[in-house]
């Protein structure tokens, strides 16, 4: 005679993963809050990047007249201010990251948890956002102050902006987290995330609007993911994009979460079997 | 005398640790490169918009270009492994093993680490330096090549006594890691002439941060724009910094109780 136990009663599965990412990013915001002069310094640091080329870009239109390719020092200001919103946001979990996690030893232990670690590292990271955007506020209001920024968005380009700086976030998860597996392989990655990131600093509109780059930039960034991960959502809330760009953008957007994820999952096989953990 | 002693020793053996990884030498060159390559294509960038910037042309500002990486450079060799360590010593308790040495607490921890790769960058800032001079219209004879290098002396003090206070902070706020963050988001505010920047801006890069005594005021000596008055202002202030940076570590130390104590 053989009786089957009855299966658990379980959430499902949808559910259970709304109910982690939850915690995890309340988590992460009762932590953060704690080290609020930490993350101001960061901050701080962080502004002084879109400050400098601000400065440097305004000079240079008001020496021409008031603009640089149509640009004007105003629309200049409300590029890098918005500029340091989406960086905010768009900070992640990075390659970097990822060879201290496997140097130091931990990642063995995260391997014991029953959810993808990607999860953890994206549902932490996105309720920091929370904070972040908090402590970002005085910073923004500063800024205005100072530049004066021309901003002038409709109701459509705000919600679009709202759902394209998380789009922004996954996108460039996505990505660093792929990177990041290349250090499973070598202990030296540094100067492939090096590359990474000026090419990135290059082709995505953190250094300059993309509209100042030449031409030939301008269409190969088209057909790369960093674009999605700086210019669209700035130029979003900044620009003057039609509404079927916008949508084309948030589309692009999609379509990098989706490749980074075929990536990422794809590397990361590859990875797990190659590792051995520090100390066993 | 003592000091130096101290300090050649503790270089010798950060050099022997450092040189065993060879393969760093060649992650750094290409970090190098591409440090250099993305300075060049802003300069390139700015400049196929405009001629002149505040008065600084192409080879005037990729002057500066270099004297701001081969200062970071130096920066990175010398200062930030320091005030790293200092960091962690201080969040993990460790202090204590370099506080109970006979020797000054603020010598020691100045000097007991080194990246000696980060050379790389002090080279690749001078290749840049040379380059840019090359296109500068004015001569530059040894009157300038000495000024020079005292002003890069000074802002070397200066830039140093701006990070030990900085780090010093760790007494009183333990986790001070994204310091680095904050400085490192400063300093590139040196690859551009501080005239740019607005009033409030340049006052806090001159006096509040010190980037451009470091940076602009050396770079000003190689491209004749320096007048003696501004160097003389910065040798000023980098001893009140200094006999500061003196007085304020001694104060850190007084309210440091140690990880056990």
């Amino acid at each position: 005679m053989s009786t089957r136990a009855a299966p658990l009663p379980e959430e499902g599965r949808l559910r259970s993963l709304v109910d982690f990412y939850s915690t995890q990013m309340r988590t992460s915001v009762v932590e953060q809050l704690q080290y609020r002069a930490a993350n101001y310094f960061y901050m701080l640091g962080m502004v002084a990047e879109p400050v400098i080329y601000l400065v440097v870009w305004s000079t240079i239109a008001r020496q021409h007249g008031g603009a640089v390719n149509g640009i004007t020092a105003g629309q200049f200001a409300a590029y890098y201010i918005v500029w340091t919103l989406v960086r905010n946001m768009n900070i992640v979990f990075g390659a970097p990251f990822w060879e201290w996690r496997i140097r130091e030893g931990r990642l063995a232990g995260d391997l014991l948890r029953p959810l993808n670690i990607l999860h953890y590292d994206m549902a932490y990271f996105a309720g920091w956002k929370f904070v972040v955007v908090a402590l970002w506020l005085p910073i923004a209001v500063g800024l205005s102050a100072v530049f004066h920024p021309d901003l002038h968005p409709t109701a459509l380009q705000i919600a679009v902006f709202i759902v394209a700086i998380w789009g922004a976030y996954f996108v460039r998860s996505m990505f660093q987290a792929t990177i990041g597996m290349l250090n499973f392989w070598t202990t030296r990655g540094a100067a492939v995330f090096d590359l990474y990131m000026a090419t990135e600093m290059l082709l995505s509109g953190r250094l300059v609007p993309l509209q100042l780059m030449p031409g030939w930039v301008q269409t190969l960034a088209n057909f790369l993911p960093f674009k999605s991960t700086f210019g669209f959502p700035i130029e979003s809330l900044v620009g003057h994009l039609s509404a079927r760009s916008l949508l084309l953008g948030l589309g692009a957007q999609v379509m990098w979460i989706a490749i980074g994820y075929v990536l990422f999952t794809f590397a990361w096989r590859a990875a797990i079997k190659h590792f051995s953990a520090v100390g066993a | 005398m003592n000091t130096i002693r101290v300090g050649w020793l503790y270089f010798k053996i950060g050099v022997l640790n450092e040189l065993q990884y060879r393969v760093n030498f060649f992650v750094q060159l290409f970090q190098s490169l591409i440090q250099v390559g993305t300075g060049l294509v802003m300069l390139s960038l700015v400049y196929s918009h405009t001629t002149e910037l505040n008065g600084w042309k192409e080879s005037d500002l990729l002057t500066l270009l270099g004297v701001q990486i081969l200062l970071g450079g130096f920066i990175h060799t010398f200062i930030q492994p320091n005030m790293e360590l200092l960091m962690q010593d201080v969040q993990q308790g460790t202090l204590d093993y370099a506080l109970t040495k006979p020797e000054d607490s603020q010598v020691l921890i100045s000097v007991r680490a080194v990246r000696i790769w980060q050379v790389v960058e002090i080279i690749s800032g001078l290749v840049l330096l040379f380059v840019g001079l090359a296109g500068v219209d004015s001569s530059v004879g040894w009157p300038e090549a000495l000024t020079f290098a005292f002003a890069l002396g000074i802002g070397a003090v200066l830039v140093y006594c701006f990070w030990l206070i900085l780090t010093t902070g760790a007494f009183w706020v333990v986790r001070m890691e994204h310091v680095l963050e904050l400085f490192e988001g400063i300093y590139q505010t040196g690859r551009w002439p501080v005239g740019v920047y607005p009033g409030w801006l340049r006052y806090s890069v001159t006096f509040l941060v010190p980037v451009a005594f470091a940076v602009t005021v050396p770079a000003e000596a190689l491209t004749s724009r320096l007048h003696w008055g501004t160097l003389a202002v910065a040798v000023g202030f980098a001893a009140v910094l200094f006999a500061f940076t003196r007085w304020f570590w001694r104060f850190g130390l007084r309210h440091y109780s140690g990880a056990s104590a």
